[in-house]
């Protein structure tokens, strides 16, 4: 046998399993940092009033975000109803078709709009929806967050399907049942934790996105439930009152982004805490 | 002599370019085991798959032929109406992993929406559970999940969920070759009793359970059917050299 010198071996494999640690602890740190100061920047902002009243005029003390509030959950809300069903449906035939030449050119359509800019897609919808329709929406801002949704949601339902086995459509194929039925009612239910994160995940990915409502939901300083009048949001507002000079609306700003940043956090806890509990042992 | 349940006549099928079963001619009668055996690559799985139409899933599968079931041409009724009529066993259990035990037995009709009262549900669940021997060891844990059952329970449960739509005929793509020895012997014992109400066609590479189960036995080689006769008469007396080859383990 070769003289080996295993100390030294043992050194090596110890210091590189210090290295592998501390890098992975440093990821962690500039979360924890943001975390950290919005919520010490933030937490003092937040009360009965912030919550529940729209701002006051500059001058004035006090006055809350509640416009943007309500306008972002709106704004997302519908945003959801437009792009949940068609990223789902657009996920389930991609991971039924795999080489049909639609799959192909829909799948690198989903790739390349994953990277496409968001202030990009802002433009469109703002040439497609705000100049015809003369005014700027809520409903177009909502459209323009739906484009950014589909990526997420269609590539999570195709992963997610894709892991059923095939055995399963045969199962149920064997059965009598219509393809419609077997992708519905037996693949579709299998990946329904998969399904779920990507809409969850999809969600908190477009909450805090401030570019595409820029020029389509542009913002609204009253309260407003009209989809097709302009409607505040909290990025939006976070963007205008951060950028001011006034020492008021800065501390809006700080609260309105404690709770962006808490809803994003507890969507995401909300995807783990899903994927665990939907989850369909295969 | 009876109507044969299946009759092939001239059947083919291909995968591609690849003829995979070969001008196959065979009367399957009512009521009997049939076992389909060869070795690996011998078409037998192909042609089970044809009967109830699942080979066309296949991108590129296609066959040609007569395919008769009780005379009635299998390839011109809608492939829903043939696999109702024909349920189907699969060589790995595959229950519907998100169902109750009690799900998965009606699961043809719950997912089909055919409407069922809550008596005549309890009724297809008890008997088709009864019939596949699998009765007493779940009646107290119908609700669970089916996937937390055995391999050869999850088997059994595979064919309770087949037989509750009252097939005339179950296609078994070597049911035990993924299951041990005892849960083997359980679902072969099985057979004898769900051939009194069923036609069981049996794939298998295992000829100790072809001539354990079957009545008949057809031997499949290179995608043709070399030999279809009585078990016994084929384990005994075999008139083909290559089934004689292979039953004495000559090849396999």
């Amino acid at each position: 046998m070769r003289n080996v010198n295993i100390k030294y071996r043992v050194a090596k494999s110890k210091s590189i399993q210090i290295i592998i640690v501390l890098l992975a602890f440093i990821v962690i740190l500039p979360l924890l940092a943001i975390i950290l100061y919005i919520f010490k920047e933030g937490a003092t902002k937040i009360n009965w009033t912030f919550l529940t009243k729209i701002p006051k005029p500059v001058g004035e003390a006090g006055g809350g975000i509640v416009n943007a509030l309500l306008g972002s959950a709106i704004i997302v809300f519908v945003a959801s109803i437009i792009a949940i069903p068609i990223g789902i449906f657009t996920g389930i035939y991609l991971s039924e078709n795999k080489t049909s030449k639609l799959a192909y050119w829909s799948r690198l359509s989903v790739d390349i709009l994953q990277g496409v800019p968001s202030i990009v897609i802002g433009i469109v919808v703002y040439f497609w929806l705000v100049k015809p329709f003369g005014t700027f929406s809520s409903l177009s801002g909502s459209a323009a967050l739906a484009i950014m949704m589909l990526p997420i949601l269609i590539r999570s339902t195709e992963e997610t399907l894709k892991m059923i086995p095939f055995s399963l459509k045969e199962a149920g194929l064997a059965l009598g049942l219509p393809y419609h039925k077997v992708i519905l009612k037996v693949i579709v239910p299998c990946g329904v934790s998969g399904i779920l994160s990507g809409v969850i995940l999809s969600i908190a990915r477009i909450a805090g996105e401030t570019a595409p409502l820029l020029f389509t939901a542009f913002g609204n300083p009253y309260l407003s439930y009209n989809i097709l009048k302009p409607m505040h949001s909290l990025p939006l507002l976070i963007f205008n009152y951060a950028t001011s000079p006034y020492d008021d609306w800065h501390n809006l700003a700080w609260g309105a982004a404690l709770i962006l940043l808490t809803t994003v956090l507890l969507l995401n806890i909300i995807t783990k805490l899903t994927t665990k509990r939907w989850n369909v042992q295969l | 002599m009876e109507r044969p349940v299946i009759k092939s006549v001239n059947f083919n099928a291909f995968f591609g370019t690849n003829h995979v079963v070969k001008n196959v001619n065979i009367e399957i009668p009512k009521h009997n085991a049939i076992a389909v055996m060869g070795p690996s690559g011998c078409g037998k799985t192909t042609y089970l798959r044809c009967i109830n139409r699942l080979h066309e899933l296949t991108d590129g599968a296609t066959s040609n032929g007569e395919m008769l079931l009780n005379g009635e041409e299998v390839y011109g009724m809608h492939p829903i109406f043939a696999r109702l009529k024909i349920g189907m066993v699969f060589q790995r259990p595959n229950p519907f992993p998100n169902l109750s035990i009690y799900d998965n037995v009606i699961a043809g009709y719950k997912l089909n929406g055919l409407k069922l009262s809550k008596a005549e549900k309890d009724n297809i669940v008890e008997q088709s559970l009864t019939k596949a021997a699998l009765w007493n060891e779940v009646k107290d844990s119908i609700h669970k999940k089916g996937t937390f059952l055995s391999g050869g329970q999850q088997q059994r449960l595979c064919i309770a969920r087949a037989i509750a739509m009252e097939p005339e005929v179950l296609l078994l793509d070597e049911p035990t070759s993924a299951l041990d020895p005892i849960s083997t012997s359980s679902i072969e014992e099985l057979f004898h009793d769900l051939k009194k109400n069923y036609t069981l066609i049996v794939v298998t590479h295992n000829m100790q359970q072809a001539a354990r189960v079957s009545d008949k036995t057809a031997f499949f080689y290179m995608g043709e059917l070399v030999e279809y006769d009585d078990t016994k008469t084929m384990f005994t007396n075999p008139k083909d050299t290559r089934t004689q080859n292979y039953i004495t383990g000559r090849f396999s």
